[in-house]
């Protein structure tokens, strides 16, 4: 496997099966790329939170970033969610350079490509189920009548279509996450960013919260997790392991039990343990807008 | 990939700007209620205070308006001795071929007191004056009778009085039956009716009236006239006033005092602004400690709602999106409070002035500048923390709890 040539196709990408949404002519669409990122944070002495870290995630995956506390997930996380920007290296989100998009653009991006959910929820308190994920829609341009029309939709989607107008505090810690999921996914970002989703709930609730995750993907949804806990990640099809700073692994089980057929990729030459960079390479053939 | 492609900047519509202005007032009321209180009191005190010095000018004006301008006094003055002019008896026929003259009447001090009864101690007096007076005096100064009747030529004649508001009340006088008397000058005076209390010319109030006729035959009043109350067709009075002192004593014209007595109520109209300045300045301080408690609770309010803001900017806010939310949140707080302010000050004026018998004026820049302050006040206070929430980086926004 070549991993050098440019004209090649994406080694190691999976999927030579039906894709839900195909790119006509060149393969599989990457909506992430990390190459050679590296995030220093300025302080005394300085931290070096990513160490050259390049990494590749197509549309319709779901990963698992697994590392302890201070491997640097946390940093990895802002990084693909453009939330900040690397020290060195190039992040693109649906093939676009972040580093070259200003404020007013990347929070564009953020609007309409990415989902966040977080470990706490953010939920806000004082408004129903349906209004806070009707805000997700808010900066994206959307009309309030079509935000809440998406919004329903989500909820149901998640399970909670009978729960509309409750508000979370009338919500269980795993109906909170799954409105909050409903906020991350309302917009059909390309990516959803799982931030330690299942932290903060029980051992049942996170279960049944990572069938909703494997659903919402065999629908087609692009999700990566960051998690701590690698009976989570064991679940996820593919799991990248992330210490201080580096991979030390990108593992892709060929096939789950309940798999998003699509999604898995084929049992190729080798598959089981990817070397950590092969992923990365191909997005280079894919710098032009 | 071929479907790289520039995202559409985030926007924000400017009713879902209102909407989450109020929504981040909303969830907060009672802090909400509190802050805007000190803008509050401020705006009520700065539009109180224009609002009940524009309502009693305008009600002495309504006064005078109503009195007329046109009432001119001619009094003796002091002689080269410095003692007492008198003036001529003539003096009030000639003022009356004056061209414009339309009234001319007089009174005369007689030098006596007036007592309840001879019992009363002579020290008593009550600052009454005794005076001989014309027979159309109350309509001429602006009066008119409120019980009995006035003087009139066979009365004038006789040892009856008429007594102005105030000297009724002194003398414990409130209502008017036969036999009803009064002791002045060593003798008894039927007392025959009493007077309105009268704007114009208050010193009609504490008069006792006596016909000229009765004056000179009962206490010895020389019948010289002491204050002659001339009324002049309203195009005229400067003319009039012009030529009085030479017409009610040509030989000392000097010696004669001339004075329009609608000037003093116009003086006082002008002077019931005067502590304007005084009591505004206590409104805009009020404002100033008020616009302080607004910018604190908003900069606690960021600090509180980090969490909210790391999320906004997740959700696709711009930087610029934070600093509208929180600004449009502290401009609409400070409105609200100067609308709570103008319509506090406003039912303060309206009692007010109610109670006073005046009309209700709020003038337009005490309302329109109360809420422009308070407009001003919520644009400076919530520039501060709105650039401290928009500056405020997502990651730390997000993650520091």
């Amino acid at each position: 496997m070549s991993a050098g040539m440019p004209a090649a196709p994406p080694v190691g990408r999976p999927a030579r099966g039906p894709r839900p949404r195909p790119e006509p002519g060149d393969g599989p669409g990457l909506v992430l790329e990390l190459d050679e990122v590296t995030k220093t944070y300025p302080s005394q002495p300085p931290v070096v939170a990513l160490r050259g870290i390049s990494f590749a995630v197509a549309e319709g995956e779901l990963v698992a970033i697994t590392g302890p506390s201070g491997s640097g997930k946390s940093t990895l996380l802002h990084l693909m969610g453009t939330l900040d920007r690397p020290t060195a290296g190039t992040v693109r989100v649906t093939g676009l350079d972040v580093a070259a998009l200003s404020d007013r653009e990347l929070s564009g991006l953020r609007a309409v490509s990415i989902g966040f959910v977080f470990q706490q929820f953010f939920l806000a308190e004082h408004a129903t189920a349906l209004d806070n994920v009707a805000d997700a829609l808010l900066y994206a341009g959307t009309g309030i009548a079509e935000r809440r029309h998406q919004a329903v939709r989500a909820l149901q989607r998640v399970g909670l279509g009978r729960k509309l107008a409750a508000r979370p505090t009338q919500l269980s810690g795993g109906e909170r996450q799954r409105v909050a999921i409903a906020r991350a996914v309302a917009g059909r970002p390309a990516i959803v960013l799982a931030d330690e989703p299942t932290g903060n709930l029980d051992s049942a609730a996170g279960a049944a919260l990572l069938d909703l995750l494997e659903e919402l993907n065999a629908d087609g949804a692009t999700i990566i997790v960051i998690t701590h806990d690698h009976a989570i990640a064991a679940r996820l099809p593919r799991r990248i392991a992330v210490l201080d700073g580096c991979i030390v692994s990108d593992t892709t089980t060929p096939a789950l039990a309940s798999p998003p057929a699509s999604q898995i990729p084929p049992p190729a030459a080798g598959a089981g343990e990817d070397p950590v960079r092969r992923r990365g390479r191909p997005a280079r053939r894919q710098e032009q807008p | 990939m071929t479907t790289a492609r520039m995202p559409a900047p985030a926007t924000l519509r400017p009713s879902d700007l209102a909407r989450l202005a109020a929504v981040g007032l909303r969830t907060r009321k009672l802090r909400a209620a509190l802050s805007a209180l000190g803008i509050a009191i401020g705006v009520a005190a700065i539009v109180a205070v224009l609002g009940l010095s524009a309502s009693s000018q305008n009600g002495l004006l309504t006064e005078i308006q109503a009195l007329g301008t046109n009432l001119l006094t001619v009094q003796n003055g002091q002689d080269q001795g410095g003692g007492t002019a008198e003036l001529p008896t003539a003096a009030p026929a000639m003022i009356g071929r004056l061209p414009g003259v339309t009234a001319v009447q007089d009174t005369g001090m007689v030098g006596v007191n007036a007592y309840r009864s001879p019992l009363i101690p002579a020290i008593h007096t009550n600052a009454l004056t005794v005076d001989a007076a014309s027979l159309a005096l109350p309509a001429a100064v602006g009066t008119s009778i409120a019980q009995g009747a006035y003087l009139n030529a066979a009365t004038a004649r006789e040892p009856v009085a008429v007594l102005g508001a105030a000297a009724a009340a002194y003398l414990g006088i409130d209502r008017i039956w036969p036999g009803q008397r009064i002791w002045a000058g060593r003798m008894w005076f039927y007392v025959a009716g009493i007077l309105k209390p009268d704007a114009l010319v208050p010193g009609i109030d504490t008069s006792v009236l006596i016909g000229y006729p009765a004056t000179e035959q009962y206490l010895g009043f020389d019948g010289h006239p002491s204050t002659i109350f001339v009324k002049a067709q309203d195009s005229q009075v400067n003319a009039v006033d012009n030529l009085l002192a030479t017409q009610a004593d040509p030989e000392n014209p000097g010696q004669v005092q001339v004075s329009q007595p609608s000037s003093a109520l116009t003086a006082q109209a002008d002077a019931a602004g005067a502590f304007n300045g005084l009591f505004l300045g206590l409104g805009a301080v009020a404002l100033l400690v008020g616009a302080i408690g607004v910018a604190n609770i908003m900069i606690i309010s960021v600090l509180e709602r980090r969490s909210e803001i790391g999320l906004r900017r997740a959700l696709g806010a711009t930087k610029g999106h934070i600093r509208i939310q929180f600004l449009s949140e502290t401009i609409l707080l400070a409105l609200l409070g100067g609308a709570a302010g103008v319509a506090a000050g406003t039912l303060a004026t309206a009692i007010y002035a109610h109670a006073k018998g005046w009309a209700t004026v709020i003038p337009l820049e005490a309302w329109a500048g109360g809420l422009a302050a308070a407009l001003l006040i919520g644009t400076g206070a919530g520039l501060l923390p709105a650039l401290k929430a928009a500056r405020m980086p997502p990651t730390e926004a997000l993650w520091s709890l």
